[in-house]
Formats: structure tokens, sequence, C-alpha cells
């Protein structure tokens, strides 16, 4: 048995890491795993950069971020595996989201309309003189930040200046919605489903109607276990993906959202943990929808470290001016993701992974069918909801396009 | 221009913590030290003191807010950055280990805020010791209490002297080879369950 020692925020989608511990998918592939609640990602980081951890729960960009020095404390990391597609979703107060409602938006979830009516909005409070609307996020290097800005820019509302982004960590985000402070987040689950749970806010839209299958999570590992333990990492990744498949499957949601439960996990009940789980998500009071791909721990290849992954949101960092494009940055960001070494590990398990390290987001409309016979893989589909492709080859050309046109209306 | 004085920001929940970090900064010498404690607060903290150098506990979920606010120019007015050197890994092992980080504004040199650093470590290990001690001599004023109950059932039920209870229990613990306070508790545990007080 090898020790690994992992660090994890409480969120749903820790998931992956705490059922490879309670399931024994971990001891299956010999891996003694530990499980360390964190409180921030700075200290997931700062950990990591210590060697406390070995593998971590952390946000997609916070490796791409690693990489190309916009991290305070130096530390080598690498995005071997992914630990799902989406999850998060975007909740306004109950009292924001009848004044969008008033501008026409139907409750549908969709983004292009949700966005429209909240420009409408802002507008009308523009002229009203009324005090710029307050979005929380988790982390300056988050996809709940790029995803948010993403979304505002495309409905024609601009995050610098038509409202204002501040950093909240997600546990606070329900109370600091309650009592006022912030009108709206984007954060991932469970504090969606809380403040609906709550009364206090709605679910506006969803990172899956923003961008379909699109990343959140990522396997955060130290260079040093990568290079000095490749057998260790490839048998962490296989625990890993088999919790994957499991969380996956509907018949353990229940027993799934049981565990997560517990006082030493995330400490929410388990009633607000299953619907990010079964898809059934409720938006405001009793009103739900049912949304197959909320949360995809490991259909659609939603393990597999998508390099054009690292490089949106590397492209999303030089928009919102985080850092500066360049080759070298280009190179360290798609290298902070390792596909060789999640196909390496699929390998033993005989796992279907894609042949491409990349591909152009946005292309896939349905879900496709590559490869043949019983390894079949669906991928996608991958659209952002704008319709707009993001081709990892015209990186520049992408970024050029978002700074001349950034605030186009859909 | 960075005054001679640095000003010191402590942000920690624990109050006591930050009362014992804040005498230990006073007593070194630095006469410019606030606390915060509450969580949204602590923008607008920054802004009207304007620390030099912030030191917060690794338990604080502020601390990615925290480091936001460095790159958002329109809270912050000087960037602060990490203040432990990006090749001293001892110190930031030493203070994570410890449970604290700390963060400078640009400028201010690494000889100048070490001192405050090692001062953070050195009181955050000592109440981590502390709080530790306290702990031990709870457990055992409470174990004292349940062998006191121990013995009044053993008196009682057996009609034997204080005494003979203690080597009773005393006896029984080292033969199954537990704890004195493992066995009185089991024997009033039983008590309750008999007797149906719980």
């Amino acid at each position: 048995m090898f020790k690994v020692r992992a660090g994890f925020i409480p969120l749903t989608d820790s998931a992956l890491l705490i059922a490879a511990l309670e399931k024994g998918f971990a001891k299956e592939v010999d891996i003694d795993l530990e499980l360390v609640r964190e409180f921030s990602w700075a200290n997931i980081r700062d950990r990591m950069a210590v060697g406390h951890f070995d593998v971590a729960h952390m946000l997609a960009p916070m490796p791409v971020a690693a990489a190309i020095g916009l991290s305070p404390v130096p530390v080598e990391i690498l995005a071997p595996m992914a630990l799902g597609l989406g999850g998060n979703a975007v909740t306004v107060s109950t009292s924001l989201y009848k004044l969008i409602q008033e501008q026409g938006y139907s409750g549908s979830l969709d983004p292009a309309e949700a966005g429209r009516s909240l420009a409408l909005l802002i507008e009308k409070r523009r002229t009203d003189n009324l005090p710029d609307l307050v979005f929380g996020v988790v982390h300056p290097y988050s996809c709940h930040n790029y995803d948010l800005r993403y979304w505002l820019a495309a409905c024609g509302i601009d995050p610098e200046k038509d409202l204002q982004i501040v950093v909240l960590p997600p546990s606070l985000m329900p109370d600091a919605l309650s009592v006022g402070n912030i009108d709206g987040y984007c954060v991932g689950e469970p504090w969606n489903s809380a403040s609906v749970a709550a009364g206090t806010g709605a679910i506006l839209t969803t990172k899956s109607r923003l961008w379909q299958s699109s990343p959140e999570k990522v396997l955060g590992v130290t260079k040093r276990l990568a290079l000095a333990n490749p057998d260790i990492l490839d048998s962490i990744i296989c625990g890993l993906t088999n919790a994957a498949k499991w969380c996956g499957d509907p018949a353990n949601h229940g027993e799934l959202a049981d565990i997560l439960a517990r006082p030493n996990y995330l400490d929410q009940p388990a009633d607000i943990l299953l619907p990010a789980l079964s898809g059934d998500i409720a938006i405001m009071g009793k009103q739900s929808l049912h949304d197959v791909d909320f949360f995809m721990p490991f259909d659609r290849a939603a393990n597999f470290p998508w390099r054009s992954h690292a490089l949106w949101y590397y492209s999303q960092m030089v928009r919102w001016g985080q850092t500066a494009f360049n080759a070298k940055n280009v190179e360290w960001a798609a290298a902070s993701f390792a596909p060789d070494i999640y196909r390496r590990a699929a390998a033993k398990m005989q796992i279907a992974v894609p042949a491409a390290n990349a591909k152009v987001e946005g292309a896939l409309i349905a879900s496709t069918a590559v490869g043949a016979g019983n390894n079949a893989l669906y991928l996608g589909p991958d659209g952002f909801f704008d319709g707009a492709l993001f081709d990892p080859e015209k990186l520049e050309d992408y970024i050029a396009s978002q700074k001349n046109e950034r605030m186009t209306k859909v | 221009m960075i005054e001679a004085n640095p000003s010191v920001l402590v942000v920690d929940e624990n109050k006591i913590r930050a009362a014992i970090i804040e005498s230990g900064l006073r007593e070194a010498g630095y006469k410019n030290v606030h606390i915060v404690g509450d969580t949204f607060g602590l923008g607008r903290c920054i802004e009207q003191i304007s620390p030099d150098v912030i030191v917060i506990d690794l338990e604080n979920p502020n601390r990615d807010l925290l480091e936001s606010m460095f790159q958002l120019s329109r809270t912050v007015k000087r960037p602060i950055a990490m203040f432990v050197d990006k090749s001293d890994q001892t110190s930031i092992e030493a203070a994570v280990d410890a449970g604290v980080s700390a963060y400078i504004v640009d400028g201010l040199t690494k000889e100048r805020v070490k001192p405050i650093l090692d001062m953070a470590i050195s009181r955050f290990n000592a109440f981590a010791r502390m709080s530790r001690e306290l702990q031990d001599a709870r457990d055992e004023l409470a174990g004292r209490r349940i062998v006191d109950k121990a013995k009044g059932i053993l008196m009682k039920a057996r009609n034997i002297s204080e005494d003979e209870a203690y080597q009773l229990l005393r006896k029984t613990a080292m033969s199954q080879n537990r704890k004195i306070s493992e066995i009185a508790q089991s024997l009033v545990t039983a008590e309750n369950l008999i007797n149906d007080k719980r």
C-alpha cells in the first residue's frame, strides 16, 4: 500500500476523492488514501508546495495559473486528470430574480435569455441611479470567475464596468446573499441548492448551459510525484476513474449524497447534495428542472484533461488582464494539463480515451461517438451558449476577437 | 516610502490567538498593530489601515478573498505580495506547519519583515501547545470526575470504603491494560443504562 495524502475543499465535486476512499476504489489499486479537508484554495496550493499533499482537488485554472507564474507561492503542479464536467450555477437573490423576470426572463435557465433581461435591468438601474449589482465568485483563477465573465460579456454586460465581481469563500455565499452583501454568485454545488432550499436564492443559469461539457475541477499532482512515481500516479488515476464511474451511476446517487453529507466531509444535509448528482435542479421554491448534464463525473470522457480546456482558461486570463499573451505562456499553460499521463493510466484499465490532446471547443453540436466497438467513446456536445468556437490552434485570433468585439450582444 | 514602523494587520477569527500575536508584536516594538476577526469587514479594514504586513491564520476561508484583493487595484492601493521569498522554502514550511501565512506590500525588504513572521510562527505554535495542554487538563479533570462517580457506585453497590473502591478500579484497569478513567466510564455508562438515566 502506498500512502497518498489528498487535500480537498468541501464541495460536491470532491465526490470522486471521497468515493475513492469510502467505496474502496483506492484500496483496490493499493493506494492508502488519506483525505484532508481544507479551508481555502490558497491552503491547497501552499500545502502542495511544501509537500503536505501529494495530490489535491483543484480549480481547473489553478495549474494553468501556477504554470505561468501567477501563483504567489511557487508550486509545480500538473493536472493529469479532470474530476468531472460542469457542476456550477449562477444564483441570484429572490428579489433580483423577480426584477430580472420583470424584464422578460421566463425562468428557462437559458443563458442568452437570462443575460438579455439582466442587461436590460442593469441599464434601467443606471437610469434610476441605483448602485452596481455585486456578484461573488470563489477565486480570481476559478472557472466561476471566467464562466461568469464570459456569459456577462457575451450578453453585452461589461463585468468590469457594469457590475462588481468580488471573491468570497463558497460556503459563505448563501449567507452573503441572504443579508444582501451580494446580489448573486457563481459557485459550485451545494451552495446554489443551499440558497434555493433556504428560500433566499434562485438559479438563473448553469455552467452546463454556458459551456456544455466544460471542465471544473481537476486532480492537481506535484511534478515531484509525477516524475518520481509514475506507477503510483497511474494507480491513483485508475482508482479515481473507477470512483468516477461509480459516482456517475444514478443507482448510487442516494448513497453518495449520504456519504458526502457526513460531518467530516461536506457536513450538509443530503437533500441539498442530491440535486447536483441527479440533475433534478431546484430553481426557485418548488420549481425544478431536469438537467442531464449538470454535473458529469465520468461520461463524455469527463476525466480526460483536454489541453484545449487549459488554453481556454489561459485565453480568459489574458482577456481579463491577469497575464500577458506570449508563446512561452501558451506553451506552459498547455503543458500544465497532462493528457499523456491520463492516456497511459487509462491503458491499464482498458478505458477508451480520445486520441487527440485538444479539440475545437464548440464544434460538437451533438453527442458524437469516436472510436469503435466496445470501446466507443461519446464526446460532447461541447458548445458555448453564444455559438462561438474556440480553436486552440488559433489562440491569438480568438483573444484578439474578444478584445475587438468585447461587448457584442447576443 | 514605507514607514520605519510597519503597520501589521492580524486577520484571525480566534480572538485569544490574535491577542497573543498582537501582544508579542507590541513587545517586540511594533506599535502599529491591528486585529480584524469578522468576515465581511476585511476589505474595508484593509483600505482604512493600508497595512504593510498582513498575517492570516490558515483556517481562515478568507485567504482566497485576501489574495484576490492584491489583484484588484480598486480596493487596495498598493500591490501586496506573499511575504515568503520564492527561494525561502524553510520559511514557507515553518509557516504552513504552524498554520499561519503572511503577506507584505511590495518594497518591504525581507530582513525587515522576517522577524514579524517568525514572531507569528512562534506565537501560533505556542498557542497550539497551550490549547493542547488546556485540552489535556480538561480531559484529566473530566477523568477525575468520572472516577469519583464510579467510586460512589462501587461503594454503594458493594458496601466498601472509598479507598477499596479505588483499589478495585485500579486492579481492574491493570488487569485489562486500560486506563482507570476508561474503566470508570464503562461502569458509569452501565449504571446509567441499568437505572435508565441518560
